[in-house]
């Protein structure tokens, strides 16, 4: 439990930083540190250099603005949950954060380096993809906007070059009738994930879904879209629908060739379990891990319909 | 039971906050490794990756480059004192570091020692060993078969895997019974290795002064006397001579049995400051501390219960196999290699039993200690309480009222078990209407009945448990030929205040306020003017430790014993300053006065001044006693746990609605640290019944070596625990006490596994192994047609 020799190296601004990246050999980024400092100490990392980005100023802000919240490199989960704006627009992202390992590690954890870290049994990976987030990553040649879907490649490996920093994440503003979730069954609190899902729903004035993003973590080797879920979610009025007028609704339904709401959540948190590709670990078997993503995935669909209004 | 005290003087059954919790609160208290001595080296361990296999090269010349590096130990450099190998308190022998063959993952391979910490973990990785893998033997069954490669090629005689056999009762009495009876069930169940997990790793620092040939070794022991009889033993021959050894137990940051065994890593320590002269420490960090200290459980068992068509018991068979890993490292007393697992006949009345135990040798770390458990009564009571169950559902009974029909009445004490205990007090009925009035036990079946109905899946576990524990009597229990007696010395001072040291450990058990609370009990001085030490060979008197709940059976009632003594002389010197004849005078806790004229009295107070300045004419100054304690029998506590439980049908996940602990430990000393006792006892209890486990793949990885996979509960997973008590006194301990830090750790794991079970009944269920995993009973859930 004690990491190898390393320098240190704490930038004063984002130049700085990303001047330092430039000329130092094996050089690592740290901004909270609670997934590098334990590899660290494990020894499963042995960087030559550290550039702890944590006292560069104007990083670590929450904003919502140009249509979207943005989150900085240096915003701790604990800022993310004590955040007024994330609680009541963005229930899917305190969802999140509180299932992180623990409140001490979420004091000093950052979003962005949960989510610039790549490991996909982190938890934010899965609800940018259903939030259909924008990474921004500044290097030497300036900013660059990535797309979730083309940030994360596989096990530790994203999109960012060495050089770069994840100096901002970009969420698209919910519509008004919208709403999310992030589901985690864990072995004890402050595990990973044996399955996470997350689920951001739009819909339309008739509770039809117009838009729907469902990502997955610690399904696979990277963190998944469930595309096919998502097809079969959108389109679909999925509204509790009660007494005669809903009766009248549901048999419509039938008869125009559709399915009813339990029919469409059913499919599509099958679709989703057809997404994953887990192993078999101390958290459960192929098979169980399968099962908790279609179980996690009808009972996020279920929690995002009631946020959004359904 | 009211207090006989006032609260000044808080003797027995006064809830006084704990006196250590002051410093431990205020990050005060003084751990292992908050001990610095000039020129302190730092000692770190280079481990085996391997489970087994030969060691065909240790290179540690890169290790020697590093700066603050000062040396590397090898197995090679202890045989030449012939330190390389140990005895266990089981008079089996385990290496401190090997010379030729590796026998488990995490294994000792060599000592680094180096200026600072840092410098000994760069040594550590510095070093290189070239191995040459064997194939392991994991299974323990795998480990009897024919084929099996012998394991313990060092000691002689040793043909195969197999370390002892023990049994205990009529085998064909029983057997004859089993022939017979109307109604027959078995289950096969494992209660799996685990581990104590304290907060406080292990860790010494070892001081060898090379002028005065004197050794101090501060370290993280439960038994801190018998560790310097067993170092004296061991290194007498390189002149250690007890007189020249001080160990030293500081404040530890939990025991749980942990901490009772010698790890090589002490003896390295040792070695290390020997032949440097120089003080050095070693700290064990998370993973060391789970990868290769001693386990405990580990009992693969295979149970049967003879009874009658109505669920009358009328014997009960369990044969065994204990998977020791590669040596016999537990901790129990030499006549009892199985431990107490004898216990195993419970609060039932039945005619035979017969109890047989197989140990044999794998490639895991070596153990079997009794966490939290007064030597393999875990296994014992898991065993019968799930079985008695099993037996419950196959007769269509409800399983309270099962074990009511099974009780030993409590007008049948002292009771002689079938294995050969002599209970010594015990009112099971009273334990059980109490915890099914707190949960409301009717109430909860006919809400379970309608649940069940809608398709939910909720159970009732009940668990009525016998512990045994206070270990224990000199004819029967010895360490190494050492007497299980403890002792106490209690001291008064002029001023009557008093100090008292037992022989004894605290590894948290709250011992500097119980004790204090016993002798304010038998003295009447407030205990909050009595000071408890423990700890220190130089100045505790001689005992064999804390473990096994044996502190109050036997220091605690030492403490008495002496504490009554000086009551004795304090009354000759009472009479003497009130001119009556002792005989003339009554005892109210803190004071003498002269029978028919009470305001004729004199404070202890005042007869601890007069015994260093005022005393009757041929009596010995001073105030002072001293008591070794050998109890004439142990102590049965008991009690019944009831649990509900609901599961998700979707994942699989159990959680514990409610758990209601009724404990029956007869006269309490202080009810707060009971109840505290209590709730730290349930929690270890719900850790391997839902969560904990270390596992091993086939080539002997552990599987669950770091907090990451070793799944200590925390305050989020447990429930809001309900206690209440009856109090049975104990009939043969001065203060009627019984010991109680283990009952819960004993009982909670059947009643939480049994609430499952019950959860699943209907569909068929008749066991859950544990830990109760989510996945576990999915797949339950999934073969049964239930999942959601």
């Amino acid at each position: 439990m004690i990491p190898p020799q390393f320098d240190y190296h704490a930038p004063g601004s984002l130049e700085e930083a990303l001047a330092l990246l430039g000329e130092l050999d094996d050089a690592k980024v740290m901004s909270g540190g609670q997934s590098l400092l334990p590899m660290l100490k494990l020894r499963l990392a042995t960087p030559a250099n550290i550039v702890d980005i944590g006292r560069i100023p104007g990083l670590d802000s929450i904003t919502e603005s140009g249509g979207s919240l943005r989150i900085g490199a240096l915003v701790t989960e604990t800022a993310l949950e004590e955040n007024a704006t994330v609680a009541e627009r963005y229930p899917i992202l305190l969802d999140t954060a509180k299932v992180i390992a623990d409140p001490l590690v979420r004091n000093r954890a950052t979003i962005c380096g949960n989510v610039a870290h790549g490991d996909p049994a982190n938890d934010h990976p899965a609800t940018m993809l259903a939030l259909r987030a924008q990474m921004v990553a500044t290097g030497p040649k300036g900013e660059r906007t990535i797309g979730v879907d083309d940030f994360f490649h596989g096990l530790f490996m994203t999109s960012l070059d060495p050089g770069e920093i994840l100096t901002e994440i970009r969420i698209p503003a919910p519509g008004e009738r919208s709403g999310g979730a992030y589901l985690k069954l864990e072995r004890k609190v402050g595990d990973y994930a044996v399955a996470g899902v997350a689920v951001q729903l739009e819909l339309d004035k008739n509770g039809k879904v117009t838009r729907a993003g469902i990502g997955l973590t610690n399904l696979g080797f990277a963190p998944i879209r469930a595309s096919a879920a998502e097809k079969a979610l959108t389109g679909a009025t999925l509204l509790e629908q009660r007494g005669f007028k809903g009766a009248i609704a549901r048999v419509r339904g039938i008869f125009s060739g559709g399915l009813d709401a339990d029919e469409v959540i059913a499919a599509a948190a099958q679709a989703a379990a057809d997404a994953t590709d887990p192993v078999a670990d101390r958290r459960g078997s192929v098979e169980y891990k399968r099962n908790m993503a279609r179980v996690l995935t009808a009972r996020a669909i279920r929690q995002a319909l009631s946020r959004a209004g359904g | 039971m009211a207090p006989r005290t006032s609260a000044k003087i808080c003797g027995m059954g006064h809830s006084m906050k704990r006196k250590e919790d002051p410093r431990f609160l205020q990050g005060k208290g003084n751990y292992i490794d908050d001990f610095t001595l000039p020129g302190m080296l730092w000692l770190d361990i280079v481990r085996s990756p391997i489970a087994y296999g030969k060691i065909v090269n240790i290179d540690t010349s890169k290790a020697l480059e590093i700066d603050g590096v000062l040396a590397v130990l090898t197995g090679k450099d202890l045989e030449a004192y012939n330190l390389h190998w140990m005895p266990t308190l089981m008079s089996d022998t385990q290496m401190v570091l090997p010379t030729d063959t590796v026998m488990y993952q995490s294994q000792e391979v060599a000592g680094v020692i180096a200026t600072s910490r840092y410098a000994a973990a760069d040594g550590v990785a510095a070093v290189e060993v070239e191995y040459e893998p064997m194939k392991p033997v994991i299974d323990p069954f795998q480990a009897l078969e024919d084929d099996a490669p012998v394991l313990r090629t060092d000691k002689e005689g040793q043909e195969d895997n197999r370390i002892w056999h023990w049994e205990a009762g009529d085998k064909e009495a029983t057997d004859k019974i089993f022939d017979e009876a109307d109604v027959v069930v078995r289950e096969k169940m494992h209660v799996p290795r685990i581990h104590v997990a304290s907060i406080e790793t292990c860790g010494c620092l070892a001081d060898f002064n090379p002028v005065e040939g004197h050794l101090t070794v501060y370290m993280t022991t439960q038994a801190p006397h018998a560790i310097r009889t067993v170092l004296a033993l061991v290194a007498g021959h390189v002149g250690l001579s007890e007189e020249k050894i001080r160990v030293v137990s500081p404040d530890i940051g939990g025991g749980f049995g942990g901490k009772v065994p010698v790890y090589p890593g002490y003896v390295i320590a040792i070695a290390a400051s020997v032949v440097l002269g120089k003080p050095v420490k070693w700290i064990e960090d998370r993973m060391e501390n789970l990868q290769a200290d001693s386990f405990a459980r580990d009992y693969h068992m295979d149970a049967e219960v003879a009874a009658d068509s109505s669920g009358r018991i009328r014997a009960l068979r369990i044969k065994t196999l204990a998977d020791h890993g590669y040596s016999d490292a537990q901790a129990a007393p030499s006549k009892f290699p199985a431990g107490l697992f004898s216990i195993c006949t419970g609060s039932y009345d039945m005619e035979n039993a017969y109890a047989e135990v197989d140990a044999v040798y794998t490639n895991k770390p070596p153990g079997g200690v009794a966490y939290r458990c007064s030597f393999r009564v875990t296994e014992a009571v898991h065993c019968l309480e799930r079985i008695v169950d099993t037996l419950a559902h196959k007769v269509g009974k409800d399983p309270a009222t099962l074990r009511e029909e099974n009780f030993i009445g409590k007008e049948a004490f002292p009771y002689q078990s079938p294995l050969g205990w002599e209970y010594d007090s015990g009112d099971y009925q009273a334990a059980m209407d109490k915890a099914k009035e707190m949960i409301g036990y009717d109430d909860l079946r006919r809400e379970q009945a309608e649940k069940r109905a809608r398709g939910e899946l909720m159970g009732i576990g009940v668990c009525s448990f016998t512990e045994v524990l206070g270990a224990g009597p000199s004819k029967d229990f010895d360490i190494l030929g050492i007497k299980m007696f403890d002792s106490a010395e209690v001291r008064v001072h002029p001023t009557g205040k008093a100090i008292a040291r037992f022989g004894t450990k605290s590894q948290g058990q709250g011992h500097e306020t119980t004790y204090a609370q016993i002798i304010a009990e038998e003295l009447g001085l407030p205990a909050a003017h009595v000071q408890v030490e423990e700890g220190d060979t130089d100045t505790a008197p001689y005992g064999l430790g804390t473990y096994a709940s044996r502190s109050t059976p036997t220091a605690g009632a030492a403490g008495a014993m002496a504490a009554r003594k000086i009551r004795d002389k304090a009354a000759k010197i009472a009479a003497h300053l009130l001119e009556v004849s002792e005989d003339d005078l009554d005892w109210e806790p803190g004071t003498f006065s002269v029978k028919g004229a009470p305001d004729k009295s004199v404070s202890i107070q005042e007869c601890a001044f007069a015994a260093y300045t005022n005393l009757p004419e041929g009596l010995e100054p001073g105030m002072e006693a001293t008591n070794y304690y050998d109890p004439p029998n142990l102590t049965f506590p008991f009690g019944t746990y009831i649990c509900v439980v609901d599961i998700d049908r979707g994942t699989g996940e159990v959680s514990v609605r409610r758990f209601v602990a009724v404990d029956d430990c007869g006269n309490i000393i202080n009810p707060m640290i009971v109840q505290g006792q209590i709730h730290g006892g349930l929690t270890q209890g719900l850790g391997p019944a839902l969560y904990e486990e270390i596992p091993y793949d086939e080539d002997g990885n552990n599987l669950a070596g770091s907090f990451m996979d070793y799944l200590v509960p925390t305050a989020v997973e447990t429930p809001a625990w309900e206690t209440g008590h009856t109090v049975t006194p104990s009939p043969h301990h001065p203060l009627g006490a019984k010991g109680v830090g283990e009952s819960a750790t004993v009982g909670a794991p059947p009643a939480i596994a049994n609430a499952v079970v019950d959860a699943l009944a209907h569909l068929g269920v008749t066991h859950m192994e544990i830990p109760i995993r989510p996945d576990r009973v999915w797949e339950v859930l999934r073969e049964k047609g239930v999942a959601g």
